[in-house]
């Protein structure tokens, strides 16, 4: 499954980049991207484990940049 | 501006304010005070006290401009997420203060907020120019219901087969076909085409174009998640995500220089202290150098400013109607070499029309089309559709009597008494009509003739062909001066069609009577002739094709950049194609170039500078010359200016 999500306040380019690494490690996602320019987060993963990839992946998030919000 | 960038810029403002209060008084007030005697008299206790308070006011500054900072780096050390901007900026000014330096470690952390700030204002800025281009989704839609009154709905509740009404000025929600109304609707918007579109009753609406000055009634033909607005949308956002080998050069390049710089300021602070044989009193100024250092190095500017080029890039070229899939391929668009380009619908404006009439001595040529007109009367072939719509002054209908239709030949017919025969040249030797050599033999590339014979005689001929668009051969001509090298025709037509289109538009390089899979050989062939099968990866010099997206969805795909035309609606097309061109101008072709130039050039422009001073700064930093305003300049000033020249592509 695809899915999008948006993202508030997140600063910086870097960041967006560092996330992007730190959610296609995540078991069971096959693939992801984080868009600065677009705000804008992107998961593809496997159905079963979705739910649980979405929580890491804010996880994650929260991690690199604590002030940056996932509209779930 | 945000409601975050307001405090934000508050704060920055008090802290300024405080500093240059601060820096008076410290260096001119402060020293007339002191009147007793020189700097070696002890200090006395009102000058002690007034230090201290500035010390505090200088504290109280730096915790009002710098203490997000203070927090973030915090969470950042919390989360092992070290080296971060926050981090080395908390290291850093607190490294001035440890070495007594107060303003400085004020003025470094302002400097560097007052960055950050234009940063992200000028990102806002430009992200919010780009998703104007894009602000195409409709808001909300009318819905009739089953008593004749309208609701207002979110356009995702809309169901095929409902009747929608758009008032004038409202955004059409979904792909529709007019059910009542005519009137004007402008699809600037989607294509970058200025003049609105004219539409009655049948025609088929698309989402996203804005009504004009009439209320329409329509019947959803799509739900909104289907609708070419949304493709579109989904489209354009997911184009950042494939990447060009600009942004991975940079993504892979941030992964070695970062740790990179980590050891090699970590060196820096230990290793000539270490040397030098005076560890513990050299070692503050060494580390300090270190901290500057790391400042100086962080890559932000780099990973900001090339996407944003791209994203650029993409706006503007949206903003003129064509939807570019992703940056790798605004890349492949700035080394374009050749294009391989379809005819029918392309090149041409894939219709047929009378292109010229020829009419026996004696006969006039607008009687010669009113007679063909009159025998194709009803005629649904595209060759009589053209003859019909050529006419101006047709026969009444009841005139017309007694047709014959000759399948694939022609069609005979009685008009006004008069027995006329329209067909080619098969059809009037079955009929034993004599067509003169001399009209025979002027009528032989071209388009498709038609011959008419009134009682048996020949009167005329008229020609119809599918003509070259008027701005084809402008567009060629552009694109060579763009620097594309070769441009080859493809077509199933005839080679007489071909070579007269070629021609037309000024094109040498054709190939003719094409099946599908033969085009895509062709194609094939041509990128061999660009250096082959090491596919996509490392060709300095691009092949696109450009079709209508209807049946060439094969070649689209195989060559490096697919560009469709005129595919407002075409689901089939959107998908196929890496470049949609929204409406059905070749002179967008050019144009994309021009603007994948100047993206690749802002690119490049932003990493050599970028690189540039960071590697001068790092060097400067090494050795003690450069300070930590220099370092905070080095950071979020180069990405500033980075900023500032990607945001010219919007001006495109």
């Amino acid at each position: 499954m695809k899915k999008k999500f948006k993202l508030i306040d997140l600063d910086c380019a870097n960041c967006a980049a560092k996330m992007e690494d730190a959610i296609k490690k995540i078991d069971g996602v096959n693939d992801a991207s984080v868009s600065f320019m677009t705000q804008k987060m992107m998961i593809d993963a496997d159905d079963a484990v979705f739910d649980q990839v979405v929580q890491e992946a804010v996880k994650c998030i929260a991690k690199v940049e604590p002030d940056c919000q996932v509209v779930v | 501006m945000t409601d975050k960038q307001k405090k934000e810029l508050k704060r920055i403002i008090i802290a300024l304010v405080m500093f240059i209060l601060l820096m008076i008084t410290e260096h001119l007030i402060l020293p007339h005070l002191s009147i007793s005697g020189g700097p070696e008299s002890a200090p006395q206790m009102p000058n002690i006290i007034a230090g201290a308070a500035i010390d505090i006011l200088y504290i109280a500054a730096y915790l009002i401009v710098g203490h997000d900072v203070l927090r973030k780096c915090l969470l950042g050390i919390k989360n092992k997420q070290l080296f971060d901007e926050s981090f080395l900026m908390t290291v850093a000014t607190f490294g001035a203060f440890g070495c007594g330096e107060l303003e400085e470690a004020v003025a470094v952390m302002l400097f560097y907020q007052i960055g950050e700030f234009f940063q992200g204002y000028a990102v806002g800025r430009s992200r919010g120019a780009i998703t104007e281009l894009m602000s195409i989704a409709p808001d909300y839609a009318n819905r009739e219901t089953a008593d004749g009154s309208t609701e207002v709905i979110d356009p995702d509740d809309i169901q095929v087969g409902d009747v929608l009404v758009i008032k004038p000025g409202e955004k059409i929600p979904t792909d529709a076909v007019v059910i009542e109304g005519h009137g004007f609707i402008n699809t600037a918007a989607l294509t970058g085409e200025s003049v609105p579109r004219s539409v009655g009753e049948g025609d088929q609406v698309i989402s996203g174009c804005i009504n004009g000055d009439d209320l329409l009634r329509v019947e959803a033909l799509k739900e909104y998640d289907d609708s070419t607005v949304v493709q579109i949308l989904e489209m354009v956002e997911t184009a950042a995500s494939k990447k060009s080998k600009t942004e991975n050069f940079i993504t892979r390049f941030a992964h070695y220089y970062t740790p990179a710089v980590v050891i090699a300021a970590v060196v820096l602070a230990v290793v000539p202290p270490l040397i030098s044989g005076r560890f513990t009193e050299v070692f503050g100024t060494w580390l300090l150098r270190a901290c500057t250092f790391l400042v100086i190095s962080c890559p932000c500017a780099l990973v900001i400013s090339v996407p944003l080029a791209f994203f650029g890039g993409i706006g503007a070229a949206s903003k003129k109607g064509v939807l570019v899939k992703g940056s790798n391929y605004l890349e492949m668009m700035a080394v374009l070499d050749t294009v391989v380009t379809d005819k029918t619908g392309t090149l041409t404006e894939g219709v047929f029309r009378v292109s010229s009439t020829l009419a026996a001595p004696g006969h006039d040529e607008a009687d010669v089309i009113k007679y063909a007109a009159a025998v194709e009367a009803g005629s649904t072939h595209p060759i009589g559709a053209a003859i019909i719509a050529a006419c101006s002054d047709p026969f009444p209908g009841s005139a017309v009597k007694d047709n014959v239709n000759h399948a694939g030949k022609g069609a005979e017919a009685s008009v006004d008494g008069d027995r006329i025969a329209v067909g080619t040249s098969k059809l009037f030797d079955e009929l034993g009509i004599e067509i003169p050599a001399e009209s025979k033999a002027s009528g032989e590339a071209g388009g498709t003739h038609c011959y008419v014979a009134k009682n048996g005689i020949y009167i005329g001929t008229v020609t119809v062909a599918d003509m070259p668009k008027a701005e084809a051969a402008q567009a060629v001509k552009e694109m060579r001066a763009e620097g594309v090298r070769r441009i080859v025709m493809l077509t199933g037509d005839s080679k007489e069609t071909a070579a007269e289109t070629a021609a037309a538009v000024g094109i040498s390089d054709y190939r003719a009577e094409l099946l599908p899979q033969n085009k895509v050989r062709a194609a094939e062939e041509l990128l061999a002739e660009l250096g082959g099968e090491d596919e996509k990866a490392n060709r300095s010099r691009r092949l696109a094709f450009i079709g209508d997206g209807i049946n060439d969805a094969p070649v689209l795909s195989r060559a490096d950049v697919g560009i469709a035309m005129g595919s407002l609606g075409s689901d089939a097309a959107i998908e196929a194609a890496d470049i949609v061109i929204m409406d059905d101008k070749l002179s967008r072709i050019p144009a994309v170039i021009r603007i994948a130039r100047k993206t690749i050039g802002i690119s490049k422009a932003n990493i050599v500078f970028a690189l540039a001073v960071k590697f001068v700064c790092l060097a400067l930093g090494a050795v003690g010359l450069a300070n930590m305003w220099t370092a905070v300049f080095a950071d979020v000033g180069v990405a500033v200016i980075c900023i500032l020249n990607s945001m010219r592509m919007l001006s495109e």
